[in-house]
């Protein structure tokens, strides 16, 4: 997904923002474009700003890049400094990263706000960090050869093993905190070349990433690690219904409890605050509270597919039409129907949601593991009463993300604590109130149709997405005036095969509760849905999955489909799975990658063993292999437990999940050998931090039908009878 | 005030007998590489050694530490020198990183019993600790690493 729109105009006055640098023992020079944060340009809706500020030189010439993506693994803070040093001619591991206050600058061009999402980070990129560290460079070069007297093409930038940079020309040398200043008071340098792919040293290979070293000691800073002095400890009681407000409470015994400091109510429940964490949540367990229950008292799953199987008689918002697909289905006598049903998941992010605040100097100061600075900048500011620029919101590492951290539910009781206490306080969220308490992934149920025409090919294909949308909570504007959902179609709208009469909507339907975007989006309910159907469309021909898919893509206009699928069958050893072992293969484009992954399982009885998966993936450049490797991995791995054992289920308006025992995920002994191979491409990158999840059910389904000629059509599998 | 050792140092800490030790190691002595996930020993985020054991802090209440020793994250080397360690970041294990002093501290229990473990060995004393990004096979990978690395120090004599 490439589409480029703008951010809540309601969010629109913080964007500007605040960007002031930590630490400050440097004088701030900005390189390239001499723009200071505060001057940049405030986005406009025809696309990214202009100014660049990730670079950084102090006066003890070291190079610091403000790293204005989250890391969450994912390894931005490893890929986006890559970017910059390849052109800066340093290496990465000279290059010292922070994290990136909000900013206007540092809005990403791909989604219109400062968002660490939709598996753009490299992406967004790739342009203006290069370019950034190209300029940075030539600016250096011009600046230093002044000061050595010489021209800029005799000099080179060099780096000591402390990170302090140089221009040196010949034997002598004048350090990057000399010349900083000048260089970034320079004209902007015309025509600066970037490097051809032949030379790059760093983009492509398998550099270390720079977090590892402080995440094999302790040392890397979550954001539930965050310490201030004179710090207090919160933790927090929600309604156990969604969406249920406190109609009363008593907090007579909690506050008798010890170390109790403040019970307070907000607009998210009742905070306990104390002098530890542990203390505040046994106090906050001792709270006598009387619920309304809200509108949802009776929601429950039945209820929600109830109303999704309702609304697929509407008619909804096309996405696709080519030909007429009704009309070839009408006159079918070989009519395929089949539905799709997709369960609801939670994020279940390791690290459970917190947020820590601290008011100072009539300023605001919100410690938090974030995948939106600005957003989270809004929420505090709403929540304080604080103007904007008073609200300096600190990015920590992020101890998991996968969508749950672009939703900011957590930082208004932290506000409200810390505001209350006088002091600063982390809010804590229990494991519980995690998985209780997310937005979770949307459910689908996709009535999907296919017929064959006299002449034995397929004649139409017909798919309705039905299900909530995430986007119209999130950024409204985005669907404003009947403006599609760009992202609870992916993975559909893309339908790649050769079929002439093809009809695709999409039905929005609400299901009274909050729904959020979950790593991969809707590619996971439309790869399923679509993939899995082809795979029935094979079978009621008795083709080849894959010979059936070559068939429908071989004259495709963009042959790195074909080619990604050819490239799996060829690894996994398609069609010659050892004795007893079956095969399911899938296919997808999405963020600007193409993956094709081959699953191979036996069974026996109910009992499922996943034996290898192997996926392909053309995701144009690589910058770092061994990152794009391990999210294939960790992909293929969170879409494995979603597949098998992902289900919430709400009764009564409550959550039935409560932890890792009943909300079950993969653990080391049950995954299945991986094999991943990247295809060699100087095409501009593709994301890879989410593609993989999504081909995982269908390509296991597709294996499970093969084996046993069960065909899934409703995850989780552990629901349809199977174990591992 | 309870006294425990944690690392070789000796604390005192003003807590509760039944405060679990996680929360007297983070928030009380400030060892914060230690990490809440479940808080019913379900991820093993938490873990920790117990006089070499590996256990889950966020069940162990301070009261049943006694004199026995604590050994966190940060106390395992104090130079990321421990062969557990030095394999972690030669295959760049960590993804988010959250759980991953967990894993390095079941890992090294692990190896400390059984210096060359099996497939087998690393599924039974490694299936307690979740990792939602899904580094398990560089897991695997990494502890047969470290085990490597561990014989070559034997070797040398060290």
């Amino acid at each position: 997904m490439t589409q480029v729109f703008t951010h809540d105009a309601s969010r629109r006055s913080f964007l500007k923002g605040t960007a002031a640098f930590a630490g400050g023992l440097t004088i701030a020079v900005y390189l390239p474009g001499c723009s200071k944060p505060e001057e940049a340009a405030a986005p406009t809706s025809s696309g990214p700003v202009k100014a660049n500020a990730w670079l950084h030189i102090g006066t003890d010439s070291k190079i610091t890049f403000l790293c204005d993506r989250a890391e969450m693994g994912q390894g931005v803070y490893t890929a986006l400094p890559t970017l910059v040093a390849e052109e800066l001619g340093v290496e990465p591991k000279h290059i010292h990263v922070e994290f990136a206050p909000p900013g206007a600058e540092f809005v990403n061009g791909l989604l219109g706000a400062q968002v660490t999402g939709g598996s753009t980070s490299v992406r967004d990129a790739w342009g203006k960090l290069r370019a950034a560290g190209a300029e940075a460079r030539e600016r250096l070069l011009i600046a230093g050869g002044k000061a050595l007297k010489g021209q800029p093409n005799l000099c080179r930038i060099i780096v000591n093993a402390d990170g302090a940079g140089a221009v040196a020309m010949g034997n002598k040398s004048v350090p990057f905190g000399e010349v900083a200043a000048a260089a970034a008071a320079l004209p902007k340098p015309q025509n600066v070349k970037l490097k051809a792919a032949r030379d790059y040293k760093f983009i492509g290979k398998s550099l270390a990433r720079l977090d590892t070293p402080s995440k094999v000691d302790g040392s890397a800073q979550f954001g539930i690690d965050v310490r201030l002095p004179g710090m207090l400890y919160a933790a927090l009681a929600q309604s156990p219904t969604l969406g249920g407000t406190a109609k009363s409470f008593n907090a007579d015994k909690a506050k008798s409890m010890p170390g109790v400091k403040h019970v307070l109510q907000t607009a998210s429940g009742i905070v306990v605050v104390a002098d530890s964490w542990w203390q505040a949540k046994q106090a906050r367990d001792a709270l006598q509270i009387e619920w309304d229950a809200g509108p949802n008292a009776k929601l429950n799953n039945a209820a929600i597919y109830a109303g999704l199987k309702a609304a697929a008689a509407d008619t909804g918002q096309s996405v696709r039409k080519d030909g007429d697909a009704d009309a070839a289905l009408t006159a079918s006598s070989r009519r395929m129907d089949a539905v799709y049903e997709s369960a609801m998941l939670a994020h279940a992010t390791l690290e459970p949601q917190n947020c820590t605040v601290e008011f100072r100097d009539g300023e605001c100061h919100v410690h938090v593991p974030t995948q939106v600075q600005q957003f989270a900048q809004a929420s505090a500011a709403k929540a304080s009463g604080l103007p904007a620029e008073k609200i300096f919101v600190h990015t920590t590492f992020l101890g998991g993300g996968y969508g749950r951290r672009l939703e900011t539910d957590f930082i208004p009781p932290a506000v409200e604590a810390a505001k209350a206490a006088g002091k600063p306080v982390k809010l804590l969220w229990t494991r519980e109130d995690d998985m209780t308490h997310d937005l979770y992934r949307p459910p689908a149920r996709d009535p999907v149709a296919g017929a064959f025409g006299a002449d034995g090919r397929v004649s139409a294909f017909k798919l309705q997405i039905v299900g909530p949308s995430v986007t119209a909570r999130w950024a409204p504007s985005v669907v404003a005036n009947g403006a599609l959902d760009p992202f609870a179609v992916e993975a559909a709208h893309n339908f790649p095969y050769a079929v002439p009469n093809v009809r695709i909507d999409y039905i929005r339907h609400e299901i009274g509760v909050d729904v959020g975007y979950w790593r991969s989006v809707s590619h996971a309910l439309n790869c399923f849905a679509v993939e899995s159907f082809i795979d029935e469309l094979a079978s009621q021909t008795e083709d080849d999955p894959y010979e059936f898919r070559r068939g429908l893509l071989w004259n495709h206009k963009d042959a790195r489909w074909l080619g990604v699928l050819d490239v799996a069958a060829r690894h996994a050893g398609w069609g010659n799975a050892p004795k007893g072992r079956f095969q399911g293969i899938a296919l997808m484009s999405g963020y600007d990658s193409y993956l094709a992954q081959v699953v191979e399982i036996s069974v026996e009885g109910s009992k499922l063993k996943i034996h290898r998966i192997v996926c392909v993936a053309d995701c144009g450049q690589i910058v770092n292999r061994s990152i794009v490797e391990a999210q294939v991995e960790g992909s293929i791995i969170f879409g494995l437990s979603a597949a098998l054992f992902g289900d919430i289920n709400i009764e009564a308006g409550k959550v039935s999940q409560r932890n890792f025992d009943t909300y079950r995920t993969l653990r080391i002994n049950e995954i299945p050998k991986i094999e991943v191979h990247m295809i060699n491409s100087d095409d501009k990158p593709g994301g890879m931090g989410e593609p993989a999840v999504a081909l995982v059910a269908p390509a296991l389904c597709n294996a499970i039908f093969t084996a046993t000629g069960k065909r899934i059509r409703s995850l989780p599998i552990a629901k349809q009878g199977f174990t591992i | 005030m309870i006294k425990l050792t944690v690392n070789g140092k000796e604390h005192e800490v003003d807590a509760a007998p039944d405060t679990p030790l996680l929360w007297v190691l983070r928030d009380l002595i400030g060892l914060t590489g230690t990490k809440y996930g479940c808080g019913q020993a379900l991820c093993g985020a938490c873990t920790v050694h117990l006089d070499g054991q590996p256990i889950r802090t966020c069940v162990t209440p301070l009261s049943s530490v006694g004199t026995r020793k604590v050994l966190t994250i940060e106390g395992l080397s104090p130079d990321r020198s421990h062969p557990v360690q030095l394999a972690w970041m030669e295959l760049d294990v960590p993804q988010c990183g959250y759980c991953q002093s967990g894993q390095i501290m079941s890992a090294a229990a692990l190896l400390a019993r059984n210096p060359a473990p099996s497939d087998n060995d690393i599924d039974q004393a490694m299936a307690g600790n979740i990792c939602r990004c899904g580094t398990y096979p560089r897991v695997r990978s990494a502890i047969h690493q470290a085990a490597k690395l561990l014989s070559t120090t034997d070797e040398k004599g060290g």
